[in-house]
């Protein structure tokens, strides 16, 4: 074991000032895979996690057809303009083995971690993470969180006790990614920040405390101490980063300053900070921030004005239409939401980048927790993904499935981004099946 | 000089401060039966991180960003803070609010009162200088004198930054945010050691006893004195732990010790994302729900710390304190007659005995919250109060369960919330549970989902008889009353008040202290302060587990591979 520190090495060099910085190599700039950045090729791929609640109207969002040159149903015609670079699938479920169905709860832990879980100690990452281990680790930041509804709260996270907050305000969002901090990966000058290095080190005393304070601790606190310096080593990873000149990203640009909006669940507002919150997060993108995003989008509480229920109380309160033959007002919410995500989409394949988008080199998972919010049920889950992540992902599919776990989706979309495992999900949303009809260049 | 002698001593005694004959220490022979819980380490919550920057740099540091939101467990967020860690963004945002706080401290308008020295040359690193404030800091933010390891850590690490940076105060600057995003200062860690006063058994130590009292009983750190009482072993007798539990009882910082106890037992974290429906509720915003929280904080202080009464009457007493927003709600008149208007906006106001407000349960913050952003909610209301009262559990509804024709406001065969959960009730699967929910709600129903006063619904009259465990009330103040004479309700403050100063359930064997506690609240005529202090001043309080042992496999860290590598 080589006796020296990195902040020793820092040190070293502080003294010579603004020139180039020899930092011992990080673990993290070896592990992932097929990554073209330093060659000035491909650009990376990205990860975005949409999480939206309460399904979507049944009978109303599958294709007739299977397969390839599917038209979308009624209540995805929105996404239309994306048809090419989306899939579909359809038919598959969740399991709860026995496990009390505690509605809008279980199922989200199901597609977001692939189990139900009893206890907060028992809580697996989240599948953002599992792609971020990989992928994340080379920016600025590991991944970008927001929120649509003005919550705090997001359905990331690293472990039961270990869960991200949500940044709901594109003010706050614009000051994070593109204030002071921000270096213009383009700029023809670069200079390490001489107090990015202090913080560096100052960290770094931090760490060096971290045997005796673990001799302390029993294994229930070791492991929560142990996600705190996990968690600030992927700090001084990012301000290792920022020591260094960063990878130039040709597209990138700074998106003008943004001023407050009302933040809240309001239609109107959640809508309005959904079109900020996805200019920035596909100018991060472009500009090498990050390549993880999660979006939560809150979508129990949403209303509209003047109806005195949300959204999640609509779903169970309202009668079907004698005529029509679903509910009016759920109908409206939904529309409205996937109007909001395609919006999002948009703003991801709006920006061009060479000869493709944003789009094309980042992978959208859209995940939901019931098939008819209704009466809360587990079967026929709706779940899209867009994008093509720069090849790995086919797209352009409608799957058809007869009652297989919604975990082949999540299994197949941490495949493609290079997560190494075989199987995803927990006793019978385990599954091992890749859907190899979308699987591209991995 | 031994335990047992020092009892004997003090057997008896009365402590001052007004407290009572509550106070008399009842000498404790034998050891409990049964496994010690665990010392809890548990994450300062977002209040409790603003209290603390406040006492130790004063309240003019502002604090710009989000802390990892609190989590809730066993229906406490002090006990969700004994099992949460951090996340990545979570802790960035943390490091980015230390950096904030540092630089304010530091800022040049603040340096030379913060700082208790001057360097001796302001672009240069000063060790002397900055030991003295560091050390003093640290031992505030970190609740106890840094050992030598931290200092030396602390002190060089501002020294090297200020000689990079060429600026002592930024070298200062970026230690003190180092300090502010250490897990010593994020993590509340308890330490663990022999009892050397009963054989075999383990207690936490002294300065970890002094955190756990300044958190149960001010929700803040401790101040001089008690890390005095700590050093000297004087928090380890019976005799000293009476003398500063009465000092901090009789001290002005117990208010925020109560507020915060029943701002976590009532949910009020929910409240400041509370919306309601503008176009249906247009006068309840924003400033609405952040008085509407005050007010019913401050009335249980008043009842409870200022008149130190009865816990029972907060859920009658028609005294309370309103503003001017609050009273256009009520729809009551609200005279400010002090001299010149008076500055203060809170007022006191005794609602009539004909207006149904009685008791914190008439309060929008309870009333409000546990309603629909649109209308109001028997059900919810129902539920809440016997989870959040009564400490009851109410089963989740049934998954496939269609609400649609009994919950349409707009049938009219079911004008009222009444007739809608009445023909809801037909249904066995849901009548299990609007059993023990509906009829307490209902009572309640003559307030509107925003909390005022409503006599009819659609054009109906509303019926606010209801029953709750046996005991029938025709209107609102009714419900009130029977919560003020149910003995659960007493059970459940008691239980909740010892899981968060514990910061977990309580185990086993902590049974017969927990009955023990009941009894003594009984015979003080369920005076809450002196339950707090009879919690605070018990040895069970302070009974733990054997410390882990160490392995050196634990103590090698995992890197980003999961592989792991040894310690530097």
């Amino acid at each position: 074991m080589t006796n020296y520190s990195r902040r020793r090495v820092l040190k070293g060099t502080l003294a010579g000032a603004a020139v180039t910085v020899g930092l011992p190599l990080l673990d993290c700039q070896l592990n992932g895979n097929g990554d073209a950045l330093a060659s000035g090729d491909a650009l990376p791929v990205a990860f975005g996690n949409w999480y939206q609640g309460l399904g979507l109207n049944p009978g109303m969002w599958i294709p007739k057809k299977v397969g390839a040159g599917f038209e979308n149903n009624i209540q995805l015609k929105v996404l239309d303009p994306y048809r090419s670079k989306m899939n579909i699938f359809s038919g598959m479920r969740y399991f709860l083995d026995g496990r009390p169905h505690e509605t809008h709860t279980s199922t989200v832990e199901i597609a977001m971690t692939g189990a139900v879980f009893a206890s907060i100690d028992k809580i697996g990452p989240s599948l953002d993470h599992k792609i971020a281990d990989v992928i994340g680790n080379r920016t600025r930041f590991r991944s970008i969180n927001t929120s649509l509804d003005g919550s705090r709260r997001s359905l990331s996270r690293r472990s039961g006790t270990a869960s991200s907050p949500a940044e709901p305000v594109p003010a706050n969002l614009y000051k994070q990614l593109f204030g002071p901090e921000f270096q213009d990966p383009n700029a023809a000058e670069f200079s390490p920040d001489p107090s990015v290095m202090a913080r560096r080190s100052v960290l770094s005393h931090v760490t060096d405390q971290r045997k005796s304070l673990m001799a302390e601790l029993d294994t229930s606190d070791r492991t929560r101490l142990d996600e705190y310096f996990t968690a600030i080593r992927e700090i001084e990873q990012q301000l290792d980063l920022q020591m260094q000149k960063p990878v130039a990203m040709p597209a990138c640009s700074k998106p003008s300053e943004m001023t407050d909006t009302q933040v809240g669940s309001l239609v109107s507002d959640v809508q309005k900070n959904a079109k900020l919150l996805a200019r920035l997060t596909a100018h991060a993108l472009a500009c090498g921030q990050t390549r993880i995003f999660n979006v939560t989008t809150g979508s129990q509480g949403w209303r509209f004005e003047g109806n005195p229920r949300g959204w999640h109380v609509t779903t169970h309160e309202e009668s079907l239409d004698p005529v029509l033959g679903y509910q009016k007002t759920v109908f409206k919410f939904l529309t409205a939401a996937n109007e909001t995500f395609a919006d999002f989409i948009g703003a991801l394949d709006g920006f061009k980048e060479g000869s493709g988008t944003l789009l094309d080199r980042t992978l959208v998972l859209w995940q939901t927790d019931h098939g008819d919010a209704r009466t809360h049920t587990i079967e026929d889950i709706p779940i899209m993904t867009l994008g093509g992540a720069g090849g790995r992902i086919k797209t352009g599919m409608h799957v058809r499935s007869a009652g297989e776990p919604c975990c082949r989706v999540g299994l197949t979309v941490q495949q493609a981004l290079g997560v190494p495992i075989s199987a995803w999900g927990d006793r019978s949303n385990q599954t091992s099946r890749t859907v190899t009809e979308i699987m591209g260049n991995v | 000089m031994s335990r047992k002698a020092l009892m004997v001593g003090v057997a008896g005694l009365v402590v001052a401060a007004g407290a009572g004959a509550f106070f008399a220490f009842t000498p404790h022979k034998a050891a409990p039966v049964g496994e010690a819980g665990k010392a809890v380490t548990r994450r300062l919550t977002n209040d409790q991180y603003a209290n603390v920057i406040a006492e130790v740099f004063g309240p003019s540091i502002e604090l710009s960003g989000r802390l990892e939101p609190d989590t809730r467990a066993n229906n406490l967020i002090e006990v969700g803070a004994g099992q949460v860690s951090v996340s990545s963004d979570g802790m960035a945002q943390y490091e980015m609010m230390a950096r904030g706080i540092a630089s304010q401290v530091v800022s040049e308008r603040t340096r030379d009162e913060m700082l208790p020295c001057k360097p001796k040359a302001p672009k240069e690193a000063d060790a002397a200088c900055a030991d003295q404030f560091l050390t003093r800091v640290g031992s505030l933010l970190f609740r106890r004198p840094l050992t030598a390891e931290e200092q030396k850590h602390y002190v060089t690490a501002a020294g090297e930054s200020a000689t990079t940076l060429k600026d002592f105060y930024a070298g200062v600057s970026l230690s003190l945010g180092a300090m502010l995003a250490s897990p010593q200062f994020l993590f509340r860690h308890e330490r663990v050691e022999a009892d050397p006063d009963v054989k075999g058994e383990f207690r936490i130590d002294a300065y970890s006893k002094a955190s756990r009292l300044s958190f149960f009983l001010w929700n803040s750190i401790p101040d001089d004195t008690l890390l005095a009482a700590a050093k000297s072993g004087e928090l380890h007798t019976a005799r000293g732990l009476n003398r500063q539990v009465a000092r901090m009882l009789a001290s002005p910082r117990l208010e925020n010790g109560v507020r915060a106890f029943f701002a976590d037992m009532f949910g009020f974290d929910a409240l400041p994302t509370l919306a309601k429906d503008t176009t249906l509720y247009p006068s309840f915003d924003n400033v609405t729900v952040r008085d509407a929280e005050e007010q019913t904080l401050r009335t249980i202080a008043d009842v409870l710390v200022s008149k130190q009464g009865d816990y029972r009457d907060i859920f009658t007493t028609r005294q309370t304190f309103l503003t001017q927003t609050l009273a256009s709600i009520y729809n009551v008149e609200l005279v400010n007659d002090a001299p010149n208007g008076g500055a203060d906006m809170w007022l006191p106001y005794e609602f009539s005995e004909n207006s149904g407000r009685g008791g914190v349960l008439t309060h929008l913050s309870f009333l409000a919250l546990h309603s629909h952003p649109g209308r109001s909610s028997p059900t919810l209301r129902g539920k809440a109060l016997r989870e959040v009262m009564l400490c009851q559990k109410v089963p989740a509804p049934p998954a496939a369960v269609d609400f649609a024709l009994v919950e349409d406001t707009s049938n009219p065969l079911f004008k009222t919330a009444r007739q809608r959960l009445e023909a809801h009730r037909t249904n066995p699967v849901c009548a299990g549970c609007h059993k023990i929910t509906d009829p307490v709600g209902l009572a309640l129903e003559t307030f509107d989902g925003d909390g005022s006063h409503r006599d009819t619904e659609n054009g109906a009259q509303i019926d606010t008889n209801g029953e709750l465990d046996g005991i029938k009330f025709s209107d609102a103040a009714g419900v009130g009353r029977a919560v003020h004479d149910n003995p659960a309700a007493l059970s459940c403050v008691a239980d909740r008040l010892v899981a968060y100063g514990l910061g977990r359930m309580p185990v086993e064997s902590e049974a017969a202290w927990r009955e023990g506690l009941k009894q003594s609240f009984a015979a003080a005529q369920y005076k809450f302060v002196e339950l707090m202090s009879k919690i605070a001043t018990s040895p069970e309080f302070y009974r733990a587990a054997p410390p882990a042992p160490t392995s050196t496999a634990a103590l090698s860290a995992p890197n980003q591979s999961g592989q792991t590598e040894v310690v530097r």
